[in-house]
């Protein structure tokens, strides 16, 4: 699905978390929101993912105007920054939570969702876990979950929220290596944020660099590096 | 460092075993001297005369009109605490508004205001000489002097329990499980029911045992309201005041007796619940 900003702002009381911004994102890329802190890059993602709605703007999923659509209409497999697990469900019941939380007259059978669940165990590669709570996982096993769970609504994008903040360095490589296969795999449109630059680079096919709410530069990675377009870009990648 | 260090060297935490023995039998004799003297009293002096004596003052006509009053009020007005605590818990949690410190601090009123001065307050705006109350009494449902008037008493001063006992637990859950499942395409009652109450069950369990306590042992302010009208609107306390002036010592004790009974039911209750579910309340709070 591609999806398309156009002019979206956001204002929390007085303070402007985000000046009119544009981007569009085509289908199946893999999206890099690239920025130190208080860029405005986490407003966009979770004005994308419906937990927020913009002060002006429209935002367009496959040329539809989905600016007023709700969080639960928006099907957006949403990853966040701590991961959020339900700490009093298993991981089975975790994954499986969205599929359950679907009306009688789409809700699959209760061994389709085994079903299902146990796929999606096999992909983030913990086959086994199924049984154990949240608070008995490393956490990169916990963000793995978590993207197991986003995926089992089968989502039309991934948005995913400093997916790899919380884990260390080593850790942190790996799982990189995990989202791009799933990625891959899935062919979703994936947008995850993030304020170290290797990762941007490294993962993203299509990196945004935001600054103070505002976009200061789209490009591929080589190219942001190669061209800078302006002095804080330059600063910022070099860094 | 620690392993080679002789044995007699103490943890930078650790106080001296003297220190640590008078401080345990400081708090001990308090414990003794203050719950349990008072408790053991209370069940020796309701049984003084023998077992047959203490059960047939409590089936006198009007001990079991205060047991049916007070158990009454409790399953009124706890229900409705509870309610009106998460509510008052979700919104000062989960929003961010205007006049929330001066919210926070309602809340807590009841706690610093005397319980007498709430019953006052509830005769002098529900009072017959007022013009809701005699519009009420006029319907048919007088508050003051009423069961309307001794729930509402019970209710303001044990409504903090819940609330207080909610809102740090909320505050350190933050908001994104609930964020998640909604992403995840659960509808809000369905968050609410499956991801938040889940969270907060403890918690909740906790403050709705309180105030459960705390409503059935209300005295000051349900004395105001109530107007202690022999087995309609005297609940238990009140009617345990009311033997003890009399000289029924033996009435008075086997219902102090029953009241102290029910609390233990309720603390028994909760010991029970936090064996039985030992592991998912280890489970929540390692996360």
């Amino acid at each position: 699905m591609h999806i398309d900003i156009d002019e979206i702002s956001k204002r929390f009381g007085t303070t402007a978390a985000l000046n009119p911004v544009s981007l569009a994102i085509p289908s199946g890329a893999l999206v890099a929101l690239l920025g130190p802190s208080g860029s405005g890059k986490t407003t966009l993602l979770r004005i994308l993912g419906g937990l927020e709605f913009p002060t002006s703007g429209r935002v367009l999923f496959d040329g539809q105007d989905a600016t007023g659509l709700s969080v639960q209409d928006r099907r957006a497999g949403f990853v966040f920054q701590s991961y959020a697990l339900f700490r009093h469900m298993t991981v089975f019941d975790n994954i499986a939570y969205g599929l359950n939380a679907r009306p009688r007259a789409t809700r699959p059978q209760r061994a389709e969702i085994a079903r299902r669940v146990t796929k999606l165990l096999e992909l983030i590669q913990l086959p086994d876990i199924g049984a154990r709570y949240p608070s008995q996982l490393s956490g990169g096993q916990r963000q793995r979950v978590a993207l197991a769970r986003a995926l089992a609504i089968e989502p039309r994008m991934l948005l995913l929220d400093e997916p790899f903040g919380a884990l260390d360095a080593k850790v942190r490589k790996e799982l990189r290596q995990g989202l791009r296969d799933i990625h891959d795999t899935t062919g979703l449109t994936t947008i995850f944020v993030t304020h170290d630059q290797e990762e941007a680079m490294e993962l993203a096919d299509l990196v945004v660099v935001m600054s103070m709410g505002r976009i200061e530069q789209i490009g591929k990675p080589q190219d942001i590096r190669a061209k800078p377009a302006s002095a804080f870009v330059r600063e910022f990648i070099c860094t | 460092m620690s392993d080679t260090a002789p044995a007699t060297f103490r943890a930078a935490t650790d106080e001296s075993p003297l220190f640590r023995i008078v401080l345990t039998v400081i708090v001990l004799s308090l414990l003794v001297l203050l719950l349990f003297a008072p408790l053991v009293a209370v069940f020796y002096e309701a049984l003084r005369k023998g077992w047959v004596t203490a059960v047939t003052s409590l089936a006198d006509p009007e001990a079991l009109a205060a047991i049916r009053l007070t158990l009454t009020v409790a399953a009124i007005a706890v229900p409705l605490n509870a309610m009106f605590g998460i509510a008052a818990a979700w919104l000062i949690t989960k929003y961010d508004f205007r006049g929330k410190a001066l919210l926070i601090t309602l809340i807590d009123l009841p706690f610093s205001v005397s319980p007498v001065v709430v019953g006052l307050c509830i005769v002098l705006t529900f009072g017959a000489n007022t013009w809701i109350g005699a519009l009420l009494v006029q319907a048919g449902h007088p508050v003051v002097f009423a069961l309307p008037g001794i729930v509402l008493a019970s209710m303001i001063v044990t409504f903090p329990f819940v609330a207080r006992e909610l809102i740090p637990v909320m505050i350190e859950q933050g908001r994104a499980e609930e964020e998640a499942a909604l992403t995840l395409g659960a509808s809000g009652w369905r968050t609410f029911r499956t991801v938040t109450l889940p969270n907060i069950r403890w918690a909740l369990l906790y403050g709705v045992l309180l105030c459960n306590a705390r409503a059935m042992g209300e005295f000051g302010a349900v004395s105001v309201v109530s107007g202690k009208i022999r087995g309609q609107t005297a609940t238990m306390p009140i009617t345990i005041e009311m033997l003890y002036n009399e000289y029924l010592s033996v009435a008075a004790f086997a219902l102090a007796a029953v009241l102290a009974f029910l609390a233990f039911v309720t603390l028994g209750l909760k010991t029970f619940l936090e064996i039985r579910h030992a592991d998912a309340l280890a489970a929540a709070r390692r996360h």
